[in-house]
């Protein structure tokens, strides 16, 4: 079958599947576009890369491919743990992009030819790109917990480190858990995504335990040195908020786990719980291991941060959490709708002829909730070194709250708006 | 040619290079910048909430407000933190953007 055969199938596809419905307000692709962008993967880096491309130049064609129907954010996934959100407030549809002219597929990326500058899907025929844009988040490592790798075991002991299902099935543990019973949480080794996710995580389960379930305990078992991310401020409302609640043990990592018993195995201990949160250690999501974007650690993929181009593919674009991460640089969310912008710009002015910037900047922002009102916060802001070739956090720039207040809990929810929005909508 | 006709022709090439040479340096660096506030900001400035909208604002307020969450003259939560990571160019770029930027008439629709 020709290119253009294909092509016409994959429209009739598309009309098929309702992906071309509601395309009146469409920005107008003009009738022959300068290229065709297929960005991999709908989180807060892809949605954002296929948004932002489309706005700053229709000449461009975007397809966006991800497996799931709609947008899970796992910002503020820990709140349904808690008890103060539910999975429904933290859904998006991806309706806001096609509105800009992105075509959403629902489909499943097996492979990325290099050579052949095509998308390899399990569903609809290979799709030819100009330029791609992989932004596929974590993969979760069970091989590196023996016990955890089978699909029995992920059902009775979740990491619950990707929003969705999981966090539902995580919370109705929570609650079916006997009054008394200890809820273990597990940490890796840095980096992995969101590094105060866990201690927030730990706040909202000691919070749901305060007020429903007061003799339980929350044991954190952390494989770090030391609490990753914003310390004395955890160690302040666990002091302050969760005494006798929870407990935090330090290098402290997780190498298997005996499902049977409920029990977390460490070097020279085994730890019993009612409820088991392990999270595994991660790396760049399957697709990037794949199509060969590895260049560290067999875990991340490296990139040039003046376009986001991968230093191992030309013409291939990573984004977010499966990046290898400059220096200081957090897995996040909000970081990773920065890489996405940076990536835009240069792609857009890439396939238009034009120099990308030279000047890059990224602010990462992250708020945690230690409970259903209070929120920390760590910022940081980081700029291009042109020596070193990489993001830097600008000296003097950035910090922590000076401590949990309910006005950053307004506006911890207003980021989640306004960041969906930016991304979605 | 004479040399009374070489120097305007030269002062003509000059003051047509050099724009050409602004412009190919980094046309769309207040709209990258100002990109990198949307994420709080909303899309080109419109927010639905918390963080203030910035679209249409007049750009010398702009600018006041970030030296004075720089100083600490304006108190803050976050924006005293962010903002000493922006040099006076990059803000005065921002706030060019951004005062350029149509407010949306509701909901932050960009």
């Amino acid at each position: 079958m020709d290119h253009s055969a294909k092509r016409r199938d994959f429209i009739k596809f598309l009309a098929a599947s309702g992906a071309l419905a509601g395309c009146a307000a469409v920005p107008e692709t003009p009738k022959k576009p300068i290229g065709r962008v297929i960005v991999i993967g709908g989180g807060y880096g892809g949605a954002t890369a296929a948004k932002y491309i489309r706005m700053w130049s229709p000449n461009i064609e975007v397809f966006m491919i991800d497996r799931g129907t709609e947008f899970v954010s796992c910002p503020l996934s820990n709140l349904v743990l808690g008890g103060s959100k539910k999975i429904e407030d933290l859904t998006v549809s991806y309706r806001g992009l096609r509105d800009h002219g992105v075509q959403v597929i629902r489909d499943e990326v097996t492979g990325i030819d290099l050579a052949k500058k095509k998308v390899k899907l399990t569903r609809i025929e290979d799709m030819p790109f100009d330029r791609v844009i992989v932004s596929p988040g974590v993969d979760i490592m069970f091989d590196q917990i023996p016990g955890l790798n089978n699909a029995d075991a992920q059902k009775a002991i979740l990491h619950a480190w990707k929003a969705g299902p999981d966090t539902v099935a995580l919370r109705k543990q929570l609650e079916d858990m006997k009054d008394g019973g200890v809820y273990v949480l597990s940490i890796p080794k840095a980096p992995y995504r969101c590094p105060p996710g866990p201690y927030e995580r730990a706040c909202q389960v000691a919070s749901y335990f305060k007020k429903a379930k007061p003799k339980s305990k929350v044991l954190i078992l952390d494989a770090n040195e030391d609490i990753v991310s914003k310390k004395g401020l955890f160690l302040k409302v666990w002091n302050e908020q969760y005494k006798g609640i929870i407990e935090y043990r330090n290098n402290a990592e997780v190498k298997d786990v005996d499902v049977k018993g409920m029990a977390a195995k460490l070097d020279f201990d085994t730890v019993r719980g009612d409820v088991l949160n392990i999270l595994p250690p991660m790396k760049a999501g399957k697709i990037a291991e794949s199509a060969g974007l590895i260049t560290a650690n067999n875990r991340w993929c490296g990139v040039d941060w003046l376009t986001m181009e991968s230093v191992k593919a030309p013409g291939v674009h990573v984004l977010g959490d499966a990046t290898l991460s400059a220096p200081l640089m957090p897995k996040s969310g909000h970081m990773a709708n920065q890489h996405a912008k940076v990536a835009a710009a240069a792609v857009t002015a890439l396939m238009n002829g034009q120099q990308p910037s030279r000047e890059p900047m990224m602010v990462n922002t992250c708020y945690s909730f230690v409970n259903d009102k209070e929120v920390i916060h760590v910022a940081s802001v980081h700029q291009y070194d042109v020596a070193e070739k990489t993001m830097k956090v600008v000296q003097g720039s950035g910090g922590v709250s000076a401590a949990p207040t309910e006005l950053e809990g307004v506006y911890g929810l207003a980021w989640a708006q306004n960041i969906w929005n930016d991304m979605l909508a | 040619m004479s040399r009374k006709l070489m120097l305007p022709v030269a002062l003509v090439l000059i003051g047509t290079a050099f724009p050409a040479l602004a412009q190919t340096a980094d046309p769309n660096l207040g709209r990258n910048l100002a990109a990198g506030c949307a994420n709080c900001h909303g899309t080109n400035g419109n927010s639905l909430g918390g963080a203030a909208s910035l679209a249409g604002e007049p750009k010398d307020g702009m600018v006041q407000k970030m030296k004075d969450f720089r100083s600490g003259k304006r108190p803050a939560t976050i924006m005293h933190q962010i903002a000493k990571g922006y040099s006076d160019a990059q803000v005065d770029a921002i706030a060019a953007y951004f005062s350029a930027q149509k407010p949306a008439a509701a909901g932050g629709k960009s």
